[in-house]
């Protein structure tokens, strides 16, 4: 009796420990990643390089002021496209929905979602560029607002579906309409899941190139407005990063460290607003 | 209502307007229609873009019908091009990176959810989602600068040296190969696992761990039979997400995969995916044939996702997991 | 609003004050859309070859003329040539020239004819990694094909050796490494492969990307050359902008007159020369196997592709006035930048092809 138990004990650590491992080794990788950008890229890292537009080879001085806007831009359109459509549509299969249809729908958004980007960079670009002749922010958009719907989709249901039936229930017995159960009780419940799930989204699309090369392009110049080309950051990068110029690949490197950092600071800042949903208590 | 004076001007019987009137202002047709309008919205963009595919994709259609799936040139000069090294990179490139990343992932995540102090977890969460923010070409520099020399001296030779004989692990390896995409890619797909699942391990109710410590279970024995079970289907859907992304990763993959169209049963063999060779060579695909060939390459990805969740979800349903009503 | 008691820890939902924020924060980025010029933008997009380079001089033809931006953006050749094609942007660049029926479909669908001007000079060089071996190489255009065809498989063989009596080379296997993505790059290497080699040109062709029979394939430039840097005994080919950038091992190719030359800016410069005498009046010419005495065999031009009708007429002025400037004074700055300016003679031909465009 007491082998077993100190067996059972033996494992019990064992297997926890291994879960901190597991957590240690992805940590790592991530430090090592920020590490990395950091030490190849410090030498571009300083004020004027967020203030100042690019400069071609040669010269010193040059900055991503204009991506980093661009990518502001882009981001957001996406963010108001995307969120709003993935968001309603994971409501409707947890809430609502039906067999056929749900079952439908999410085959649907996992299908969208494994679409290459170029693919979907490709597409926006016949719908919406060649119809409108040019390339342009509001195109960037669409393109990086399409791909932000499947994540949406999937972790708001995810997390709506995760919400205890009793909380439903509650809100329903208290003379609450369906709906009103829904935006008041169930979705505060999940709030912090779905802003998670939208903030891993935003995440992902603010690091893809290959939609934007086909639909917002890029410029070495400010873009007003939302119909004209712009920069954007992981274009930037992407550009430095495959030339043949040591200072361009810093200047890679150190935009990718401010990417992430940005991200980092809008996940921040996001959460700190809105996740003051209900604790469910463990 | 009552008074004969009293014109009724709907030419609806007068209960039937208002209830209907009613009934809109109670908002409950509304949130449902716009609910369905969104969700009916996906359908349609999906349609859109496999319309698109399928439209772009004609010209090679027609030309190598059904041949084109097992086909295995691509030989853009004489215009005779085949999916099948394509196919076969994508799946195990993917397949691989699961194997890798679900264990890793899941493991973080219980680790997060589990033992992690409350303060620690959000803020290495947080850490780990930027992890989705790294661009892939970034990825794949780091990949081909990084990973590949350390695979090469020090990775590889001790695993061959240990499982060389079996056929997966034969064969001389340069550095690129399905092996080196497959880790990177699984990096690049620890995020969602972990994300996911961790805030679904954080919502299993509380009074389910208790019962089973009650019933003298350890810790350990809790998680992995009572809590990891009951978030089966929500692991599973961030599994669904990971899977998708592994499938349509372009940059990363093809700097460090070797980019060679052939199919090889070791994983230390250079290989391609779908979405690294449409990444390669669409920007600089001249002629309508090469270009109609390489969206037909997306559509057989489209394709390829298609039975690949089909699959999942027939695994989901023949082992009956338990979990969220 | 659901307000349930205290003691089970429920909050109150904050909605109203945080969408009052969120508005706000929305309307003070799209506020942000207003920032701009009022110049006049002229779009461009096409090869990465030359994207160092244009880049430099559109900044400096911005100095000049602070009231036009010309924004050129690098997403490949065929990209370029479907972008001009379509009209999403005002011209393209391409670092291999438009065939005849990309010709035909640019005709059909925009009206008038696709003008090439030739802008600056490129080259590919062999780069390789060889344990023990530390001199530049001579390579022989037999050797050349032998290895990407993949019959020449080992370092010692009497092909490559017997140009280079004085290096010892290992009795080792040769591994070959070549361009994943398309690129004019690519182009030009096999452009000069098919013309030393009737079985490369019949067995593998020309173009942008094509069948390999040998080799891993690297993306890009950077992939080429990390993988030539970690493999050893390998062999593959970059951009001389590159190799000059990166200080990247190259060898020396046998020329049409017998010499071997290493590939510079001089002996690139020599090759389109060699050239310029055969011009034909659209600049659509492949320079490989140039004659000439110092003609580097592996060199090429890079296009700009500009419509011959342009119906924006300020539009019209600002492409004009830059061509001039791009073939007179803008040459200068190449050689900064290691590319190779174009011959007097091919810039005085262009010089009067500008005023095709109407």
């Amino acid at each position: 009796m007491s082998q077993r138990w100190a067996f059972k004990h033996i494992v019990n650590y064992f297997m926890l420990g291994l879960t901190g491992l597991c957590a240690l080794v992805t940590i790592g990788v991530l430090f090592f990643i920020l590490g990395y950008l950091v030490y190849n890229g410090a030498a571009s890292l300083h004020w004027s390089f967020f203030t100042n537009l690019p400069a071609p080879v040669g010269e010193t001085g040059g900055g991503i002021a204009n991506g980093i806007v661009g990518s502001g831009k882009v981001l957001l359109l996406a963010t108001l496209i995307g969120i709003p459509i993935g968001f309603l549509g994971g409501v409707y299969l947890s809430e609502y929905g039906h067999p056929t249809t749900s079952f439908v729908i999410r085959y649907v958004t996992d299908l969208l979602n494994g679409v290459p980007s170029i693919v979907i960079g490709i597409v926006v670009w016949v719908l919406v560029v060649r119809r409108m002749g040019h390339f342009s922010t509001f195109a960037g958009g669409v393109a990086l607002g399409i791909m932000m719907i499947p994540i949406s989709v999937r972790s708001t249901e995810e997390f709506l579906q995760a919400v205890p039936q009793s909380l439903r229930e509650a809100a329903l017995a208290l003379g609450a309409s369906k709906w009103r159960a829904i935006a008041t009780v169930v979705i505060p419940a999940a709030i912090r899941g779905i802003v998670s799930g939208t903030m891993l989204d935003l995440a992902r699309v603010a690091g893809e190139t290959a939609p934007l090369l086909f639909t917002a392009l890029g410029s070495p110049f400010w873009s007003a407005g939302w119909n004209q080309p712009t920069a954007t950051l992981p274009v930037m990068i992407f550009s430095y990063a495959i030339s043949p110029y040591e200072d361009w690949h810093r200047q890679a490197w150190a935009g990718g460290f401010i990417l992430l950092t940005g991200v980092l600071l809008v996940n921040i800042v996001a959460r700190m607003t809105l996740a003051r949903g209900i604790h469910i208590p463990r | 209502m009552t008074t004969a004076s009293a014109v009724n001007k709907s030419a609806l019987p007068p209960g039937r307007a208002q209830a209907f009137l009613k009934r809109l202002q109670a908002g409950e047709e509304l949130a449902h229609a716009m609910a369905g309008t969104a969700a009916g919205a996906i359908f349609v963009i999906t349609a859109l873009v496999l319309y698109e595919l399928i439209t772009q994709s004609t010209l090679a259609r027609q030309k190598f019908g059904w041949h084109f799936l097992f086909s295995s040139t691509w030989n853009p000069v004489t215009g005779d091009f085949g999916a099948l090294p394509f196919i076969y990179g994508t799946v195990v490139t993917s397949i691989l990176a699961l194997l890798i990343a679900v264990p890793l992932g899941v493991g973080a995540a219980t680790f997060l959810s589990e033992l992690a102090p409350a303060k620690v977890s959000n803020a290495l969460t947080f850490l780990i989602e930027l992890l989705a923010a790294v661009p892939s070409v970034i990825y794949g520099l780091l990949g081909i600068f990084v990973l590949v020399p350390i695979l090469q001296h020090s990775v590889v030779p001790a695993l061959k040296a240990v499982l060389g004989a079996l056929p997966i692990f034969a064969g001389a390896f340069y550095g690129v190969s399905y092996f080196s995409a497959g880790i990177i890619l699984s990096v690049m797909i620890l995020p969602f696992i972990i994300s996911v699942s961790r805030e679904v391990l954080l919502s299993v109710p509380r009074d389910q761990r208790d019962a089973s410590l009650a019933l003298g279970a350890t810790h350990w024995q809790t998680t992995w039979r009572v809590v990891i079970p009951y978030a089966s289907k929500g692991i599973m859907g961030s599994i669904f997400l990971a899977l998708a992304r592994a499938l349509g990763e372009t940059m990363a993959v093809t700097m460090v995969i070797g980019n060679t169209p052939q199919i090889k049963a070791s994983l230390l063999a250079p290989g391609y995916s779908i979405a690294a060779v449409i990444a390669n060579e669409f920007t600089e695909a001249t002629g309508d044939l090469y270009l109609s060939a390489l969206i037909e390459l997306a559509l057989v990805l489209f394709g390829v996702t298609f039975v690949l969740n089909g699959l999942a979800r027939i695994m989901i349903m023949a082992t009956g997991t338990k979990g969220t009503h | 609003m659901v307000k349930i008691d205290k003691a089970s820890n429920v909050t109150k939902q904050p909605s109203q004050s945080l969408i009052q924020r969120l508005l706000l924060a929305a309307v003070a980025v799209a506020s942000l859309a207003g920032v701009g010029s009022a110049a006049l933008s002229v779009t461009g997009a096409g090869a990465t070859f030359p994207y160092p380079m244009y880049s430099k001089w559109f900044n400096e033809y911005h100095k000049l003329h602070g009231d036009i931006e010309f924004n050129y953006q690098s997403i490949g050749s065929g990209g370029g040539i479907k972008q001009v094609t379509e009209g999403t942007v005002d011209f393209g660049a391409s670092d291999g020239p438009m065939n005849d029926e990309q010709l035909q479909a640019f005709k059909a669908k925009r009206g008038c004819e696709a003008l090439h001007f030739p802008t600056v000079l490129g080259a590919d060089v062999p780069t390789y990694n060889i344990r023990g071996v530390t001199v530049d190489l001579n390579f022989t255009p037999e050797a050349l094909a032998g290895i990407f065809l993949g019959k020449i498989t080992k370092w010692n063989d009497p092909e490559i050796a017997k140009a280079n009596p004085n290096v010892k080379l290992p009795n080792t296997d040769l591994i070959v490494v070549h361009r994943s993505d398309g690129s004019g790059t690519t182009y030009v290497w096999v452009d000069y492969l098919s013309k030393i080699s009737p079985e490369w040109k019949s067995k593998v062709g020309v173009g942008t990307s094509v069948n390999w029979p040998v080799g891993l394939g690297g993306k890009g430039n950077e992939g080429v050359s990390g993988l030539v840097k970690q493999t050893e005994n390998s062999v593959g080919y970059v951009e001389l902008v590159y190799a000059i950038q990166n200080k990247l091992p190259y060898g020396q190719v046998k020329n049409l007159s017998g010499n071997f030359v290493k590939a510079e800016l001089a002996s690139v410069t020599a090759a389109a020369a060699g050239a310029a005498a055969n011009m034909p009046a659209d600049f659509r010419v492949s320079i490989t196997n140039a004659p000439g005495k110092s003609a580097y065999p592996i060199s090429s031009f890079t296009w700009l592709l500009v419509p011959s009708k342009i119906s924006d007429a300020s539009k019209k002025k600002a492409i004009v006035d830059f061509l001039h400037w791009m073939v007179g004074p803008g040459q200068k700055f190449a050689g900064d930048l290691a590319y190779a300016e174009l011959p007097k003679q091919v810039a005085a031909q262009e010089e009067k092809a500008i005023s095709k465009i109407q």
